[in-house]
């Protein structure tokens, strides 16, 4: 099958950023902001740059294999498992309501195809990632480990943890990108904990680091292509990724406000009248 | 029914090294992870054998949990090792979200449990991981109590599906168990028959069982003990067709009485057939320096203190 060239791929997104809105507009709870800005990166991901086999398996043996480790952002990833076909759109219309396998945080437990781990608790997917992209290793699997985390979630001291141990051991099969949108919860990153030099940090604990913006399809496809051919070389990868929290709606960008809230009616109305229904709503 | 005696001493962490090396010759699949406690977890004939299946975290536990739950994801079966106060409260998170809820496949292999670790005293002295990890949904929680039984257990656990918490301790303490006795996780062992009373016992504290239960016997009382090394699951039918015919019960543990065995068996009574129970256990405080044997003595869960709940319980049938 070819590959989307960039402006299918625009169109998806432009179908993955209505989904957001909707899904957590319907439950009026979630997560848009930083789903909307990393829509067009989970896009590629799915629709270009991953190797992946349907019907979804556990293991992932012989395939490319995605961890999201801000896990609040859930709204994205599963518009694109879905328009990706790991399980009818109709489903995400359950999102967050009761006995659905489409959960408020990513989950394993209800049996949602395409989630290998729970995340929503923050700080852990790079780790559950470097594990996986060990036991590929072990299996003589050649294929790539990808694991999305928040600027925010950088706090945390267990990412660090597991950034070192990715270098010392050589896990070279894994691609890790940072979402640098530059908010979190409580503000601004540079206000609640500022990560100063972002780049030299990564390259301090020993990892290839590029840079890209996630909000330009061409870049973060380049970035992506950039990134499997620096893999393999010894040292784990990190993209660098610039991104507008609530990207592709004007009023949710700029500020951590949309971090996680809803819109209303009326800003729903507002925000889908920006976004073009390319694949037809669920 | 056979009477309990030894001939050697045995750590149960050298059981844990000497079934993951065993492990490691018949199960391709097992990997292992430590985080800078290889020699106090005994994992270095592991390493030397399979040092491709050995992966050294250093110290950062949180990671390792991570690690582990990855690991699985392509069919490993991997077993960490730290001191169980660094395998349980220090990522309890962790094995919340990535192991536990997501049902991986991890063997957390912990350490130095217990007040018996002594003298590094109360900051390495975990009297609550048994309360933590049984009250993780899909999470199974085991407590070996000798090297034969620990060694047993870490390769039954390679066979199982899904999370388990295997605790064992330090010290050398005796060898009681048959080296060929089968481990059947979830499945009690009747040690002794009696009719007067059962002793419910797990990890070091079934050895001072049966020194209570020869006590005992002297003085014509006929004590039933039953050695719990499965804590969750737990195996209720064995409790309960005890204590019907004995009419009452002691549980015996190095952990607090919060969120212990007794606490396991309290419910299981209270649910299904109320009998006096006493609990010897650590009584809400948090241990000290000392040896093994006085810290026993002192927080009141040695043979002695066994056998004066089991007279006490005895009369308040
Ligand atoms: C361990 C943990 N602590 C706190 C939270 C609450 N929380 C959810 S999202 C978030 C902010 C994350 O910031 P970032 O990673 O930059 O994500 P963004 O806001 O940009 O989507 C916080 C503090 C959490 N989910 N997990
Ligand atoms: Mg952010």
């Amino acid at each position: 099958m070819d590959k989307p060239s960039i402006e299918e791929l625009e169109r998806i997104a432009s179908q993955v950023r209505r989904d957001i809105v909707r899904m957590v507009h319907a439950v009026n709870s979630g997560h848009p902001g930083g789903s909307l800005g990393c829509t067009d990166f989970l896009t590629a991901l799915y629709f270009n740059i991953m190797e992946i086999k349907k019907p979804f398996d556990m293991n992932g043996k012989d395939e490319d294999l995605f961890f999201l480790s801000n896990g609040h952002i859930s709204p994205v990833w599963y518009s694109v498992l879905a328009r990706s076909g790991y399980f009818e759109v109709s489903e995400l219309a359950t999102f967050r309501k009761l006995n659905s396998r489409v959960q408020g945080h990513p989950a394993t437990e209800e049996g949602l195809p395409g989630i290998r781990v729970a995340s929503g608790s923050l700080g852990q997917g790079l780790s559950v990632a470097c594990g996986a992209a060990q036991a590929k290793k072990l299996n003589g699997d050649k294929h790539k480990v990808f694991v999305l985390m928040g600027d925010g979630e950088l706090d945390e001291g267990q990412v660090w943890e597991a950034a070192m141990y990715a270098a010392h051991h050589k896990i070279d099969n894994i691609i890790a990108t940072v979402d640098l949108n530059g908010q979190q919860i409580d503000g601004p990153t540079a206000k609640v904990m500022d990560l100063k030099d972002v780049k030299a940090k990564w390259q301090a604990f020993g990892w290839d680091v590029i840079e890209s913006d996630g909000n330009d399809m061409k870049s973060v496809i380049n970035a992506m292509k950039l990134a499997k051919s620096l893999s393999g070389k010894g040292k784990p990868v990190i993209n660098l990724m610039k991104t507008e929290m609530g990207a592709g709606v004007d009023f949710m960008m700029g500020s951590h406000k949309w971090h996680g809230v809803a819109p209303n009616d009326e800003q729903l109305a507002n925000a889908l009248s920006q976004l073009e229904e390319t694949l037809g709503d669920y | 029914m056979t009477k309990y005696t030894y001939t050697k001493t045995q750590d149960t962490r050298s059981g844990f090294g000497d079934g993951l090396l065993e492990l490691g010759r018949t199960n391709p699949n097992v990997v292992a992870l430590c985080a800078d406690l290889v020699g106090s977890l005994k994992m270095q004939d592991f390493i030397n054998e399979f040092p491709e299946r050995f992966f050294q975290v250093g110290i950062a536990e949180a990671n390792m949990m991570g690690l582990a739950a990855g690991m699985t994801i392509g069919g490993k079966i991997p077993f960490t090792g730290t001191f169980a106060n660094f395998s349980t409260g220090r990522v309890y998170d962790q094995i919340r979200q990535s192991i536990a809820y997501s049902e991986k496949n991890v063997k957390i292999c912990a350490s130095h449990a217990g007040l018996t670790l002594g003298e590094d005293g109360a900051t390495h002295q975990i009297l609550e991981d048994i309360g933590m990890m049984k009250m993780l949904p899909h999470m199974t929680v085991i407590n070996p109590c000798d090297y034969n039984q620990t060694k047993a257990a870490t390769i039954a656990i390679a066979a199982h599906e899904g999370p388990v918490y295997l605790r064992f301790g330090r010290p050398k303490v005796p060898i009681f168990t048959p080296a060929d006795q089968k481990f059947e996780i979830g499945k009690a062992l009747k040690l002794i028959e009696g009719t007067d009373v059962t002793i419910f016992a797990t990890g070091h504290l079934v050895w001072e069982a049966i020194v209570a239960e020869a006590e005992l016997a002297k003085e014509g009382i006929s004590v039933e003990v039953i050695n719990i090394h499965t804590i969750k699951p737990l195996d209720v039918e064995a409790i309960l067709e005890s204590v019907r015919k004995t009419g009452c019960a002691v549980s015996a543990e190095e952990h607090q009485m919060n969120g212990g065995l007794g606490d396991s068996v309290a419910q299981t009574l209270a649910l299904h057939h109320p009998a006096p129970l006493e609990m010897v256990a650590v009584n809400d405080s948090f241990g000290e320096s000392g040896t093994p044997e006085e810290l026993m003595t002192k927080y009141g869960i040695d043979a002695a203190h066994i056998i004066k709940a089991a007279k006490k319980v005895m009369k308040r049938k």
